[in-house]
């Protein structure tokens, strides 16, 4: 099943990926592909569905139609054990950290570790230090990760995600919320952990400055679909509708300001059309 | 009228989904249970967290059942001339009822909240999520430990409170009122019997810590994720906890001694 992947393959690829959220279709007909040891983002507007995307992608949701490979490997139809094998080789930052609260840094760095390997403790004590070396955060060891600010939480999110040495790293909306300086931090350390770990990173963003500057490969998607994919110059140059007005921020264009559902009229006189659904 | 029913239908169906939830939920944790034996110290911090924080509460509760119990016991005795029975009459209330349904009720409102609101924030800040994208199955590392623990520490708990219990009698019955000591133990040592009381009561204890812990830990796991949803996850544990208790013993109770 898994067969030898070729080292230039796409890392992932997802082909007429279909889902749903109760009556709302998330994804219409998704594909891409995601090409391995590169930086790819994934942007759309909020509630476009790329935290849902990157669930897609971890085998946490299951797709009502369309599949996703991972290093050759098609995840929904994976065993449990098969998918927490590949799970290992994944990393993933949330959108919030997600550490756990009842741990120390240490211990939130330690966690897969010790869930997964059988180290002697002067040698899991060694590693630790070290991934939390490389994002700066060696001396916040002993810290509760409730007396941390956003940006260190992240970091030790990104200590964390990367200390089985994985070989696909997600961040979802690894930007949002942070100051200039913490953000620079951030997008330096992606890049740096792309660069000397040699694993795949995908990012998933709204924030188009430094999703643009950090990536290699950029993916739009809005509707449900990928409306626009490219190197992030190839993309400004070419600039459809959609990614004109997303690039540029314009509020109003191919993609509408309103969420659909009732007109305005109908919905403050308190009319309602009466709907076939 | 249409629309009482409709909703009446819907508000059933939604239990009976719940129920279902709740029931593969159960099957799940049962069949991830060999971690208990495989990293016995994940079991033995939450049976620290949920067994021994709740032991000051159930000693208080239990020592001021048990001296009430003497008290009421004693007025009832002494007009019939018995009030040396009184350790019997201690000892069998505690041993039978409640023992087990008092520590029960404490316990749902010590560790079953404490547990829900455990879990729900868990879920609520995605660390669930998180350890399952980790190759972590939150099933064996978070809900099975939890679930064994509460299992475990609530017929000892429930054996702490009778035990305690029959020493308030004693402080009261013996200590205030002058009943004789040699009396009040051995009236409880022949009237007290180890299958039909003893037992019964460990097996009252075992039923209400497995349900109440089942409850809890999917309240927990079932919670909407916001601070709402957290909080009336909590509130839901100790009212259906409660009522569980409550008709469960009824049930017991009937079982145990209706036929004989
Ligand atoms: N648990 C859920 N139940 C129902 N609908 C959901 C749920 N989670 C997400 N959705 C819906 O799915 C859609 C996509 O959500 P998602 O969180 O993936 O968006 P996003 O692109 O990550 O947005 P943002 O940039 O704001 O984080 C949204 O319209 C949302 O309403
Ligand atoms: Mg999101």
């Amino acid at each position: 099943m898994a067969e030898p992947v070729a080292e230039d393959s796409p890392h992932i690829v997802i082909e007429n990926l279909r889902f749903r959220r109760g009556r709302k279709v998330v994804f219409e007909d998704l594909s891409m592909r995601i090409p391995r040891g590169q930086v790819t983002t994934v942007m759309g507007p909020s509630g476009s569905g790329k935290t849902t995307l990157l669930r897609l992608i971890g085998g946490q949701l299951r797709p009502d139609g369309g599949r996703i490979w991972v290093d050759g490997q098609e995840v929904a139809r994976l065993s449990t054990r098969r998918l927490y094998a590949l799970r290992k080789r994944m990393g993933m930052l949330f959108q919030s950290g997600a550490l756990l609260t009842d741990l120390s840094v240490f211990e939130n760095v330690a966690f897969p570790l010790r869930e997964h390997t059988d180290l002697p403790e002067d040698v899991l004590r060694t590693l630790v230090l070290l991934k939390l070396e490389a994002v700066g955060l060696r001396s916040a060891r002993d810290l509760d990760p409730a007396s941390l600010s956003g940006g260190m939480a992240r970091r030790v999110a990104l200590a964390r995600a990367i200390a089985l040495d994985p070989d696909l790293i997600m961040y979802d909306e690894p930007f949002t919320g942070l100051d200039p300086i913490t953000m620079g931090q951030i997008v330096t350390l992606i890049r740096r952990t792309n660069q000397s770990l040699g694993l795949t990173s995908v990012l998933v963003s709204h924030d188009v400055t430094e999703a643009m500057a950090i990536s290699d490969h950029v993916v739009l998607i809005a509707d449900g679909r990928a409306v626009d994919a490219g190197a992030p110059d190839d993309l400004r140059a070419r600039a459809s509708d959609w990614s004109a007005q997303f690039l540029e921020g314009r509020p109003d264009g191919p993609v509408p300001f309103h969420y659909p559902g009732d007109g305005y009229r109908e919905d403050l006189l308190g009319v309602r059309e009466r709907r076939d659904d | 009228m249409i629309d009482a029913i409709a909703s009446l239908g819907r508000s059933s169906l939604n239990a009976l989904v719940v129920f279902g939830r709740a029931f593969l939920f159960l099957l799940q944790v049962l069949a991830s249970l060999d971690i208990v034996i495989r990293r016995f110290g994940l079991t033995v911090v939450q049976i620290y967290s949920v067994g021994v924080r709740s032991l000051l509460i159930i000693i208080v509760s239990g020592l001021f059942v048990g001296m009430v119990l003497g008290y009421q016991g004693y007025i009832t005795l002494v007009n019939f001339g018995a009030a040396e029975a009184l350790g019997g009459v201690v000892a069998l209330s505690l041993v039978r009822e409640l023992g087990p349904v008092v520590t029960a009720l404490l316990f749902a409102g010590r560790a079953g909240s404490a547990l829900t609101a455990e879990l729900g924030l868990m879920k609520t800040t995605e660390q669930l999520s998180a350890m399952e994208m980790m190759a972590v199955n939150p099933y064996r590392r978070i809900f099975a430990p939890r679930f064994v623990a509460g299992f475990l520490s609530m017929p000892l708990l429930a054996a702490i409170f009778s035990a305690v219990g029959v020493m308030g009698g004693y402080i009261v019955g013996v200590g205030m009122l002058g009943v004789d000591s040699g009396a009040y133990f051995s009236q409880m040592q022949s009237v007290t019997d180890w299958n039909e009381d003893v037992l019964s009561g460990v097996i009252k204890s075992i039923v209400f810590g497995f349900v109440v812990t089942w409850i809890a830990v999917f309240q927990g796991f079932n919670a909407m994720p916001t601070s709402e949803g957290i909080s009336r996850a909590t509130t839901q544990t100790v009212v259906v906890s409660s009522l569980a208790i409550l008709g469960l013993d009824f049930i017991l109770t009937g079982l145990m001694f209706g036929a004989g």
